[in-house]
């Protein structure tokens, strides 16, 4: 089986550790605590890797499978951290139909990862967005604060190469 | 009550009875997908949907409890509404199943085929589109998982989460996506998973079966310098009958003798010998730590997936745990010694194998300190349903064949020995020879302790025995062992002896027996009806007592000196391990 697991090694600290702790003090016991606490553990850490996911299990008593079940149906949660570069493809409408659907995949094909991944260096992050109100600008994408408007797939690779110096 | 029309025609039926279980009470089968009674009421499957006057779309029977608003109100349960939605259901699951029907494994026994049949499906294509690619997870020892002929019905995540407690498998995704797999899909045999095959058990498709170990039987048979032979487990005759037309806790076992030396083995066995085994030691070893301040409770290990559940998620209780092997290895250890020197055989030139009601057992085969001769105390592990395609495969005719006794000596059991198939067996047949041993082994000691028999998840009883009061608790179900390990942990309960079965209801009610299709399961208590056989034939046998039997006298005398004694702690008795795989 495909072992999915975080493609950065995990680096908790023991500030974070003791914070998610007192959430789970503060929520255990509630119904329906888990998506509170996955949810501040996500702000905590930024991402949700195994080691912080079998620590809810542990400390709130559920299996592992079942935080991990919850984690994959929301899209809010990841369990990749974010890249350095954040690279998000509108995938609404007027993008869609401009061609954003074929920036996306060439994305994904240059630089390995597909959507709510991360390259193995730390590099880039990729996802997919909807509308972000620049339709004018169809297709879109925005790398961190960097807007890309009326992209074509050729200018992928040279924008890419940019940012990795 | 309230008064409800079924197809037009007035019923009264009590309030809060389902919709589903008002039109079976009433000669009408709704049929169904993921309900399992009790255990997965989450209504996903649609197969159950019915019309009812004034509900804005069709309702799921199955999860819809009829109230007093429902008074007078009209259910049809074959209107051309109801028979289309439940056609195209099924069309829309074939859309993304590999219908791979020919070679499954479940081919015949499969409720999606079994519905598509009932409910006329004529194009198995008529939803045409992208499909699902899953990888097949065949990393655990007893079973596989196949995503790709999975219908999504939940119905195994119930019977691992609520039934056993454990909860390694889940979905995980979502929407077309959904696949019912591990945290972070890992292999299953990474998990703290128990092998207890319920899973399989409550499965409608082939998507997940155990590990098929009947080619190496097949080839064991057929090679000429191989000894080959077989011990079947007191549950099997209880379910066997049921593969052959039998009715359910028919009890077979003659025939069930008679069939495994036809397919040839060099000799046919009982593991009823070793169950009568299990109890000279563990009542021995109870009487033992009882008397002498060893540590309390005791409880039995018998069944695999139990002692892989304490390893892992209770290792604190490790202590407790008898150190006998399972009746399966100590049969298998009898046989690669004892026998084998009586017979003049080097054992490796051996092959055993044992027909067992559970899937657990594929991997207690190959637990460590279980190889009393120096080779593998068991070779192969097959499961009832195994079985079943053998007799099959050999055209032999079950129902035809005569009833056969098994070779003496390891093939004779006794009544204390056939009961270890339903929960509270063993603990019976322990106390048995306990109390006998206890009262100055009295010929007229007591033979029936009805107490720790029926198939309620959690039972205790307390027994007057010369100056002790043994105080003994009998769980079934990995979930209710969990509720009493607990309850012991936290002081809530005294008691000196627990009897622990991975399966709710014990062996007859194993992961590797006779499949039940969930038509019958919501409506038969199987734990019940298989127990029934068991009990029938400890009855009818002259020997209820495990220490009365010949055959243990037999190898006590020549071989093992006494209970507890150096040899039997050599041949009979094995030891435990904290496991820490994933939970």
């Amino acid at each position: 089986m495909a072992f999915k697991k975080s493609v950065v090694a995990f680096a908790g600290t023991p500030e974070q550790e003791a914070k998610l702790k007192a959430v789970i003090d503060a929520e255990k016991g509630h119904k329906g605590a888990l998506m509170p606490v996955l949810q501040q553990a996500q702000e905590i850490y930024g991402y949700l890797p195994i080691e912080v996911q079998t620590m809810i299990a542990e400390e709130m008593g559920i299996p592992l499978e079942k935080v991990y079940g919850v984690v994959t149906f929301y899209s809010q949660f990841t369990i990749n951290p974010k890249g350095k570069y954040k690279i998000s493809v509108c995938l609404g409408t007027a993008c869609y139909v401009k061609g954003s659907g074929d920036v996306y995949n060439k994305l994904s094909e240059s630089l390995g990862i597909k959507g709510g991944e991360l390259t193995s260096d730390g590099l880039f992050s990729l996802e997919a967005c909807r509308c972000i109100g620049a339709c004018g600008l169809a297709p879109v994408m925005t790398i961190n604060d960097d807007v890309y408007g009326r992209l074509t797939v050729d200018e992928i690779d040279g924008i890419l190469a940019k940012y990795r110096g | 009550m309230v008064n409800i029309k079924i197809n037009g025609i007035e019923y009264s039926v009590e309030e809060g009875t389902t919709i589903l279980e008002a039109c079976r009470a009433n000669g009408i089968r709704i049929p169904t997908l993921c309900w399992l009674k009790d255990t997965n009421t989450i209504g996903a499957c649609r197969i159950c949907v019915v019309e009812m006057t004034g509900a804005r779309s069709l309702v799921a029977a199955c999860v819809y409890p009829i109230s007093k608003f429902d008074e007078g109100k009209n259910i049809l349960t074959h209107s051309p509404a109801v028979l289309e939605s439940r056609k195209m259901t099924l069309q829309l699951l074939l859309s993304d199943h590999n219908m791979d029907c020919l070679a499954c494994a479940r081919s015949g026994h499969c409720e999606l085929q079994e519905l598509c049949r009932e409910l006329g499906v004529d194009n198995s294509t008529y939803f045409e589109g992208v499909k699902n690619e899953f990888d097949i997870d065949y990393s655990s020892k007893h079973m596989y998982r196949d995503n790709n002929k999975c219908i999504n019905c939940r119905r195994c995540i119930s019977a691992c989460e609520k039934v056993q407690g454990i909860g390694v498998i889940g979905a995980n995704e979502r929407g077309f996506n959904t696949e019912i797999n591990c945290a972070f899909n890992m292999d299953l045999a990474d998990t703290a998973c128990v092998s207890c095959g319920q899973c399989i058990a409550v499965c409608p498709t082939g998507a997940l079966s155990e590990k098929d170990d009947t080619d190496k039987v097949w080839d064991a048979l057929a090679d000429p310098d191989k000894i080959v032979v077989v011990q079947a487990a007191p549950a099997v005759r209880a379910s066997l009958g049921e593969a052959f037309g039998y009715p359910m806790g028919t009890p077979v076992e003659g025939k069930m003798i008679a069939a495994l030396r036809r397919l040839g083995f060099n000799a046919v066995f009982d593991t009823n010998f070793g169950a009568d085994l299990t109890i000279m030691e563990e009542s021995n070893e109870f009487i033992e730590r009882a008397t002498k301040g060893g540590v309390l409770p005791m409880i039995t290990s018998c069944s695999p997936g139990w002692v892989r559940y304490c390893e892992a998620y209770f290792p604190e209780f490790i202590p407790n745990l008898s150190s006998c092997k399972s009746p399966q290895q100590m049969s298998g250890a009898i046989i690669k010694t004892y026998w084998a020197k009586k017979m003049g055989y080097d054992p490796k030139d051996i092959v055993s194998v044992s027909v067992m009601p559970c899937t657990a057992k594929k991997f207690e085969i190959g637990r460590p300190d279980q190889s009393a001769s120096g080779y593998p105390d068991l070779d192969i592990s097959i499961t009832t349903r195994e079985l079943v395609k053998m007799i099959n495969r050999a055209g032999i005719r079950f129902r035809d064949l005569p009833d056969e006794k098994a070779d003496s000596p390891l093939g004779n059991g006794t009544g204390a020995a056939v009961i270890f198939g339903a929960t509270g067996g063993v603990m019976e047949a322990a106390l048995r020879t306990a109390v006998w041993k206890l009262t100055g082994e009295d010929p007229s000691s007591p033979v029936d302790f009805t107490e720790v028999r029926g198939v309620e998840g959690i039972k205790t009883a307390e027994y007057k025995v010369g100056d002790m009061t043994v105080k003994v608790a009998v769980v079934s179900g990995l979930a209710n062992a969990k509720k009493l390990l607990n309850m012991v942990k936290n002081g809530e309960i005294d008691v000196h002896f627990i009897e622990v079965m991975a399966c709710p209801g014990g062996c007859v009610n194993g992961g590797g027996q006779v499949i039940v299709p969930a038509d019958v399961r919501n409506f038969t208590d199987i734990r019940a009806e298989r127990a029934k056989a068991l009990y029938s034939l400890d009855s009818a046998n002259t020997l209820r007592k495990s220490h009365e039997s010949p055959d243990i006298k037999e190898v006590y005398e020549n071989f093992l000196e006494a209970p507890g004694s150096h040899k039997t702690h050599e041949v009979l008795h094995t030891s435990y391990t904290p496991s820490n795989l994933s939970k």
